[in-house]
């Protein structure tokens, strides 16, 4: 299937455009966007997902900061273009690489040209794969009850099945998910686990919890890519299906369930692409530290300001987080999903998911 | 019954002799070790030779050498081109112990206790039994006398042991050369440390060290003109003590108490001496000669209570600060500093004695940045060498918080850290040290205050010097790169929509949005005398030097905001200079600076600015101190605020 690319073509060119058009009027070159911070992400009442507000950043060649990265951003642009009309796409690595021959629009480190490309996002309100770029690390993987049709590198439609399929590590999500690439086949499963740790992804494959619990489960590693939010949003939209977020007791993990079921700070921008605003948090919560006498480690001080912060952030003002995180602070400690092993290696599947579960109305008793 | 324990003291009592007197105080008169008392030997007939030469109005040319004859003992040899000592006066001078002209006067000058070179002979005869030798020529067509001095202990007088003439082939001088005991290998760096230190403030001299192996170091003059003669003063009754006061009254001529107090006090008048009569219920008619110690007493007392107006100033001899500056360049030549700079504070006074202070600050070049800043410290135009921790100098310069003014300080107070060296001058008719060495200045708050307040002037200047170079360096780079970058921006862009590249002049003047200002000083030798094209034409002095360099001062002023600009642009320059040409013309000019009232500069457009300052050394000025008035002094890169005259 061959992509139509000339609306981003067309975006594309007007930022040059207005570049061209500043420097004509000898006025000073700038380009304008939103401002990518927590205290400029507005909830979208129409999308149910969390978007950038009012708040604009100027890119101006009045700095040398700004000139530099209106020159990087030219550059860019120029890559871009070449890579749609050549039919190539490169890598956010590549492209860092690339830069080594733009003198003195050279990136002084990948995660300047990662940030240009999101900047470029913002600005034009396309995505990353409309730039032909595309992010080093693939999605993570999935097992469950689930047939996937993708589209192969030899342009052949081919039929997994996620747990015939595929062995014990499971599918691997591609970095493209979008329907050109990859379509939902045949789903029996009555929900989506989506798992931070590969260690607890593991436990659950291997006590069979997949197949006993009717359940999907992806493995998050970590701050979930954008494929893999993406996949479990089309998951969940196309097939109906509740998604569980089930990760450790700590600040950082709540931001994953955050950028699953709210939209990051940082890609606020396409959070309605990305964020599955019906995901629930199942835990492990501050609450089950003290209900399950879970083993903990005491907070840092990295953590209690994360926590801090997380109370001033927009997503996390409803009742179940607020209290949640307050009590977090006052317990002072941590716990991780792993933690559960104390009562042993089922546990997990036999007492706590089927507990949570029930207690969500996911399960009946 | 035994006889008073008294009597029996009294046996016992006798009178010391000098000898014992200079035995038992040695260290304070800085003969303390064998490497003091060569240091001490030097310093006192180099002040001597320097005394010598400023009184009877002769540029000084002195001859130092040290000739390490064995392990424990030196001949120290000092040689001047001053007025020579007639014969009958060089047992008296080089022999006798408190003996000079300069005891009772109030004035500036370089000893103040006569205990000077007498006592370099004593130690000299007391260490090794030998006679100093004098040689002295006071005319051009007579022959040198040459004497042999001893030092008789018990009466304090010197006597001449043998007496010669000789033929010396300078017009006039002084000679002298004492064998001492004295530590050589340590004390000869700090002989050289000494005489460049005392070159440094003495830039009418000229002085030449010979050391033990015949190496050769000449600290070069670099200024062609005597200091000021400094004048003698009357005591000012605030810095009077009563004894001195009883002995005053003595030696008066004055048959009234108040025509005593106006004729042998500074800042006495009429109503001032009534107010002392009146304020002591004295009257005013007492003869002074009848007076008791109890009267004496009121008077004194009452001199603290009366308010009298501060002694004169203008008898101090201050060095200067274009000479300072000059000395100090001449002497850091191979350290090549990035700047020196200098403050000079107006005369001041304590207890009734007025003094004033000078710094100079020099900065980078090879001066190392890990290490304390070198001190100098000068009273009287004399290098203080020791005790730099008692005086008064280290403790202002350690009070002052220099990381403001961007050194090291660990702590916020102490002796800064960093590539300078820190130079002060105090010059007084009474300058207050801690011990009869003269090593440190006592801690006169008054003194540390005005220490601190040059310092922080000369500071300021560096500070202003350091951001102006910073805000320069800054807008430069931005300047380049935005001259390389936008024309990039400009050609992707272009490329992109397949138009042509639009001109960037305009754009580049809104980014940079600021007046640059650029200065050069050259400097070129000229014969004859230059021209003049002073302005006001009251001061034909004829201050301007004949021959000699002009400082060629060349200022480019760029408008590089997007409106055309119109200001007034000022130039300083050092009083010691004289105007010569100066293109456009300028609306005024004084002694220390000059004023155009700029025509309007478009933007992108130039101006430059020229003018020639005569009657200064090459390198007295090598930096434009520039000043902008109705314009937005922040739009302005290269110059300040002009905060009026």
């Amino acid at each position: 299937m061959v992509r139509d690319y000339s609306g981003v073509i067309t975006k594309i060119d007007s930022i040059a455009a207005k570049v061209y058009a500043d420097l004509v009027k000898a006025e000073i070159p700038a380009l304008q966007l939103s401002t990518r911070t927590k205290a400029n992400i507005r909830f979208d009442d129409d999308l149910n997902v969390w978007k950038y507000g009012k708040n604009k950043t100027e890119r101006s060649a009045n700095s040398l900061d700004g000139a530099y990265m209106l020159l990087r951003t030219m550059y860019l642009v120029d890559f871009i273009k070449d890579m749609i009309k050549d039919k190539k796409s490169s890598t956010l690595r590549e492209t860092y690489y690339i830069s080594e021959g733009w003198n003195l629009a050279k990136f002084s480190s990948q995660n300047e040209s990662d940030l240009l490309a999101e900047d470029l996002e913002v600005i034009t309100g396309c995505m990353r794969e409309d730039f032909k770029l595309r992010p080093e690390e693939d999605g993570a993987r999935v097992i469950g009850n689930v047939v996937v049709e993708e589209v192969t590198r030899n342009n052949e439609k081919k039929r997994i099945h996620c747990q015939d399929d595929v062995g014990d590590a499971g599918y691997g999500i591609p970095y493209n998910v979008e329907k050109e690439k990859l379509n939902f086949k045949e789903v029996d499963a009555d929900f989506i686990v989506a798992i931070e740790t590969g260690g607890m992804f593991d436990r659950l494959v291997e006590n069979g919890f997949d197949t006993d619990s009717r359940a999907i489960l992806v493995h998050l590693k970590g701050q979930p890519a954008r494929s893999t939010r993406r996949f479990i949003k089309r998951l969940n939209e196309e097939k109906k299906l509740p998604v569980l977020v089930f990760t450790d007791c700590d600040p950082w993990s709540f931001r994953i369930y955050g950028s699953v079921a709210y939209g990051a700070i940082k890609t606020a921008h396409i959070s309605e692409y990305l964020a599955t605003p019906a995901a629930q948090y199942l835990g492990v919560t501050p609450s089950d530290i003290e209900n399950y006498k879970l083993p903990t480690d005491t907070l840092t001080t990295e953590d209690i300001a994360a926590l801090k912060s997380e109370l001033d952030d927009p997503r996390f003002q409803d009742q179940f987080w607020k209290h949640e995180i307050k009590l977090q602070l006052t317990l002072g400690k941590k716990s991780e999903q792993q933690a559960l092993a104390k009562y042993g290696l089922d546990y997990v599947t036999d007492t706590y998911l089927p507990e949570k579960l029930v207690e969500m109305g996911m399960l009946k008793k | 019954m035994p006889e008073a324990i008294a009597y029996e003291l009294a046996k016992k009592q006798k009178e010391i002799s000098v000898a014992e007197f200079f035995e038992r105080n040695k260290h304070i008169l800085g003969f303390g070790n064998p490497t003091r008392a060569l240091i001490t030997s030097v310093k006192e007939g180099v002040d001597n030779a320097l005394d010598a030469c400023e009184e009877s109005g002769i540029l000084p040319d002195i001859y130092v050498e040290i000739k390490n004859t064995t392990e424990e003992e030196c001949v120290v040899i000092v040689e001047d081109n001053g007025p020579g000592i007639i014969k009958q006066q060089i047992p008296h001078i080089f022999a006798r112990l408190l003996y000079g002209s300069r005891f009772h006067a109030v004035r500036q000058s370089r000893g103040q206790q006569g205990i000077g070179i007498s006592a370099v002979v004593l130690y000299g005869q007391l260490t090794t039994g030998k006679h100093a030798k004098i040689i002295s020529k006071i005319q051009a067509d007579q022959p040198a006398v040459v004497v042999e001095l001893a030092i008789d202990t018990n009466k304090n007088r010197g006597e001449v042991q043998h007496q010669e003439i000789m033929h010396w082939d300078k017009p006039s001088g002084t000679r002298i050369e004492v064998s001492l005991n004295a530590d050589y290998k340590r004390g000869k760096r700090f002989v050289y440390e000494y005489l460049q230190s005392t070159s440094i403030v003495n830039p009418h001299a000229r002085i030449v060290f010979k050391e033990s192996d015949g190496t050769e170091h000449v600290f070069e003059r670099t200024a062609e003109i005597l200091p000021k003669k400094s004048e003698e003063i009357r005591p000012h009754p605030y810095g009077v003590e009563l004894g001195t006061l009883i002995k005053m009254s003595k030696e008066t001529k004055a048959r009234k108490l108040a025509s005593f107090l106006k004729s042998d006090f500074s800042s006495m008048g009429d109503r001032t001496a009534d107010a002392v009569c009146d304020e002591a219920k004295l009257d005013r008619n007492l003869n002074p000669a009848d007076m008791s110690r109890e009267q004496f007493l009121f008077v004194h007392q009452a001199f603290k209570r009366v308010k009298i107006m501060a002694p004169p100033t203008e008898c101090l001899s201050p060095i200067g600060e274009t000479l300072i500056r000059r000395s100090l360049k001449s002497e850091t030549k191979e350290i090549s500093p990035e700047f020196i700079f200098t403050a000079s504070r107006p005369a001041s006074v304590f207890s009734g004695n007025p003094f004033q202070v000078e710094v100079g600050i020099v900065y980078g070049g090879n001066l190392p940045k890990d290490k304390q800043v070198r001190i100098l410290r000068f009273a009287n135009r004399i290098p203080l060498l020791y005790q730099q921790g008692d005086c008064a100098i280290t403790t202002a310069i350690a009070s002052i918080d220099w990381r403001r003014y961007g050194l090291d300080q660990p702590s916020g107070s102490g002796i800064p850290i960093g590539p300078a060296i820190f130079l002060t001058h105090v010059a007084s008719t009474q300058i207050p040290y801690t011990s009869e060495s003269k090593e440190a200045i006592a801690d006169i708050e008054e003194i540390e205050n005005e220490i601190r307040l040059a310092f922080r002037e000369v500071a300021r200047k560096v500070q202003t010097h350091i951001n102006k170079k910073v805000k320069r360096v800054k807008t430069r780079e931005k300047f380049d790169l935005i001259t390389k970058i936008l024309p990039e921006i400009a050609k992707k862009s272009a490329h992109m929509l397949n138009k042509p590249i639009p001109s960037l002049e305009k754009v580049i003047t809104r980014i940079m949005d600021i007046v640059w200002i650029e200065d050069v000083v050259e400097y070129e030798k000229v014969r004859g005398k230059p021209v003049q094209t002073k302005l006001d034409a009251s001061d034909p002095s004829g201050k301007a030097e004949s021959g000699g360099w002009i400082a060629k001062s060349t200022i480019m002023v760029v408008n590089y905001k997007s409106k055309p600009q119109k200001f007034n642009l000022y130039a300083l320059f050092p009083k010691d200079a004289v105007v010569g040409e100066v293109k456009p013309k300028p609306t005024k000019v004084t002694d220390s600076f000059i004023k155009w009232s700029l025509e309007s500069i478009e933007p992108t457009n130039k101006i430059d600015i020229y003018f020639e300052l005569a009657g200064l050394n090459k390198g007295d000025f090598d930096e434009n101190d520039l000043y902008v008035q109705n314009i937005n002094p922040s739009f302005v890169i290269g110059a300040d605020k002009w905060e009026g005259e």
